[in-house]
């Protein structure tokens, strides 16, 4: 059964907000392979590239025939509980504050036995289940064992809700509600049941088509916020900044020029003035608070999300400056990551590629309709990712650009306009 | 427009019993006037803040970067014991001066760009053309030379070399979005038809217009012949402009003296500056 989830009581004032602790985050270097794979919502282990035997846990060489050539594969997870075992004591602060806790033995068909947290989904063992990689609040992959069948969600566990951002009675800033992509946003928010929305609006006297109806929505509270001014950022910040629960940053600004196509550096300017200094700004007012909030009960703090775009990875030369400034942004949402990380707060990067907006005319098909991004969105926040790649486009452009990068500059180089 | 036309006539009956219409003092009065202390100071200038509109252009053309501030230090690590910004704008946000060189016409002209222009010209008397009550009915309401002339009729003919500033009372739509005043067909605020700044350009020898909107253009401008006409034959003339000005309603139609001196920028189009009327007790 789905857990209700209810809209938090008002916070009592006289209690204080209790400091976040995480779960154990040390890991090997090869380790780290389980979290790249789960930062992507996929589950991989190391297999031999000689006899071919899946490894667990992660290591140097293979546990059958002691080759060092060991690749990450995708997994698809089936597998058996053996055993279970519900914790009622620990040292972990994180798990002595949760108790009690569910894990289990699993032996995975592929021949490897694993620990998992155990889905409240999953009967008593023996049984077949499904393993998932999920992100943890210490941002780590953990190994979670789900029912074979019914694809519950990860939030649907009260315990295991906390490896989500899922979006159910938050209070979300959007910062901006006037593009195409930002009313999406908006709107799928509300659809998955968003306590409150703040929805960013700068230069009020430029109307945008649709923006208007957005005040509709319940949910929907509209405030002034132009990420391109300082004061501005942090007036909204000393309003809301103590209770927004997940901030999702649709600041954009695209004007679709390459370095040779248009003369100075102006338009440039602006373009790193919003997704670049824009995202700073909001990191420096917001982030401090969010830290601070991210054990405040059931409305903590808990995620950032950032819509980058696939044109970060490698330059696009007909987007030039555009690809550059969403580069810069990519970068600094790392150091945010790493500033947010120690508290549990999440920091979640969605590269779309072509949005099938204005400043994407002349881009051919496919092209990702802001409904599709925004489902995407959502899709993240309610999962245990922190790196999406919505559409075909960038599906493409991450599998060239894991396979060679210098590959995938070369033919971005070859447009012909 | 008939409805403006009467009231203006019944103003101008009112006016003949009533206004005065002093002329504004000389230079040579000038050190007389301020040695007295007979006078007040009239501030016409907005305030620089980064939520002051600026012009909109479609957003394919180059913008005018609209006024930010970054802090520098406030007594703290970045600089214990003092405070100061960076500032950055477009040489054309809040209340600002246009050169000649801002407008094609006036890019061949000698000292068309502020830090050039003759300082002369940074004092000059101004005339007041009051149109608040017709900006009020009409937010696309066009000054003429017919009613240009009516002032004078009831005031004085308007001096070579003197500002002509358009009072609206536009500048007291503190929300951005009425001062703006844009639907999709873009900017209705108003301004000088064509004929009325070829009036003031070629038989009254202006110093340059001002007015309370963003441009000294009307919001419609874009469509008139030539377009932008105000820019075109001002600057065409090498006559100024006066933008986003405030506080019209203290001056006197006549009399007063308008201090605008722009920054000294080189090769600049114009400047946000300080603007202030010296306007001589009655």
């Amino acid at each position: 059964m789905a857990q209700v989830v209810k809209r938090p009581k008002r916070k009592n004032p006289v209690e204080r907000t209790r400091l976040p602790t995480l779960p154990p985050a040390t890991r090997s270097r090869v380790a780290l392979g389980l979290t790249a794979a789960a930062a992507r919502g996929r589950f991989e282990l190391q297999v031999c590239r000689d006899c071919g035997a899946v490894q667990y846990p992660p290591r140097e060489v293979c546990r059958i025939c002691l080759s060092q050539r060991l690749f990450w594969r995708r997994q698809d997870g089936m597998g058996e509980l053996i055993s279970d075992t519900t914790l009622h004591a620990a040292q972990e602060l994180f798990f002595r504050e949760r108790l009690p806790w569910r894990i289990g033995d699993v032996r995975l068909d592929s021949g490897v036995n694993v620990i998992a947290y155990v889905h409240h989904n999953v009967g008593a063992p023996p049984c077949r289940i499904r393993i998932e990689a999920a992100l943890d609040r210490s941002g780590q992959a953990a190994l979670v064992a789900m029912p074979e069948r019914g694809r519950p969600a990860l939030s649907d566990d009260p315990k295991l809700r906390e490896m989500t951002c899922n979006p159910r009675a938050r209070k979300i800033l959007v910062t901006d509600g006037k593009s195409a992509v930002g009313q999406a946003v908006a709107r799928a928010l509300a659809a998955a049941g968003a306590d409150l929305i703040w929805i960013g609006m700068a230069e009020p006297w430029k109307k945008s088509a649709g923006f208007d109806a957005l005040r509709e929505l319940p949910q929907a509270k509209v405030v002034p916020l132009d990420v391109t001014d300082s004061r501005s950022v942090r007036e909204l910040a000393g309003e809301i900044g103590g209770k927004v629960d997940i901030l999702v940053n649709t600041s954009d600004c695209h004007r679709a020029f390459s370095l040779a196509a248009r003369r100075g550096v102006e338009t440039a300017q602006l373009e790193m003035d919003v997704n670049y200094f824009g995202l700073l700004r909001l990191a420096q007012e917001f982030a401090p608070t969010l830290k601070a909030r991210a054990a405040d009960g059931d409305a903590n703090a808990i995620a950032w999300v950032n819509v980058l775009s696939v044109f970060a990875l490698s330059n696009y030369p007909p987007h030039g400056t555009y690809s550059a400034s969403k580069a810069a942004a990519w970068s600094l949402s790392q150091n945010l990551r790493a500033d947010l990380r120690p508290a549990g707060v999440r920091v979640i990067n969605l590269f779309p590629g072509p949005v099938d907006d204005e400043w994407d005319q002349l881009e051919m098909p496919p092209k990702l309709s802001p409904a599709a991004l925004a489902a995407a969105l959502v899709q993240s926040l309610q999962g245990s990712v922190e790196d999406v790649y919505p559409g075909d486009v960038a599906q493409d452009w991450l599998a060239r650009n894991l396979e060679s990068p210098k590959t995938l500059e070369r033919e971005l180089g070859e447009f012909d306009r | 427009m008939k409805t403006t036309k009467t009231k203006l006539t019944r103003r101008k009956s009112a006016a003949k019993a009533n206004v005065r219409t002093p002329a504004a003092p000389t230079r040579g009065d000038l050190g007389a006037l301020l040695v007295s202390g007979n006078f007040r100071l009239v501030d016409l200038t907005q305030t620089l803040s980064p939520d002051f509109p600026t012009i909109v252009l479609p957003p394919e053309f180059g913008q005018c970067r609209p006024f930010r501030m970054e802090e520098v230090s406030r007594y703290d690590e970045r600089g214990p014991g003092w405070y100061w910004n960076n500032v950055s704008f477009g040489e054309h946000s809040g209340t600002h001066f246009d050169a000649p060189i801002h407008w094609i016409s006036g890019r061949d002209l000698p000292n068309n760009s502020v830090d050039t222009l003759p300082i002369a010209h940074f004092i000059a008397p101004a005339c007041v053309i009051d149109c608040s009550a017709q900006a009020k009915a009409d937010a696309d309401f066009l000054l003429t030379a017919a009613l240009v002339k009516r002032w004078e009729q009831r005031h004085s003919r308007i001096p070579a070399g003197a500002w002509v500033l358009m009072r609206t009372d536009w500048s007291k739509r503190n929300d951005p979005v009425a001062y703006q005043n844009l639907d999709d067909t873009g900017q209705h605020t108003p301004g000088p038809d064509p004929d009325c700044v070829r009036f003031l350009v070629n038989e009254r020898d202006v110093l340059g217009f001002g007015t309370e909107t963003i441009g000294t253009d009307a919001g419609q401008a874009a469509h008139f012949a030539p377009p932008y006409p105000c820019h075109y034959y001002m600057h065409g003339a090498g006559k100024y402009g006066l933008q986003c000005l405030c506080n019209l309603d203290l001056l006197p139609a006549t009399g007063a003296l308008i201090v605008a001196a722009p920054l000294k920028i080189l090769q600049g189009s114009g400047s946000p500056l300080r603007v202030f009327a010296i306007v001589p007790a009655e």
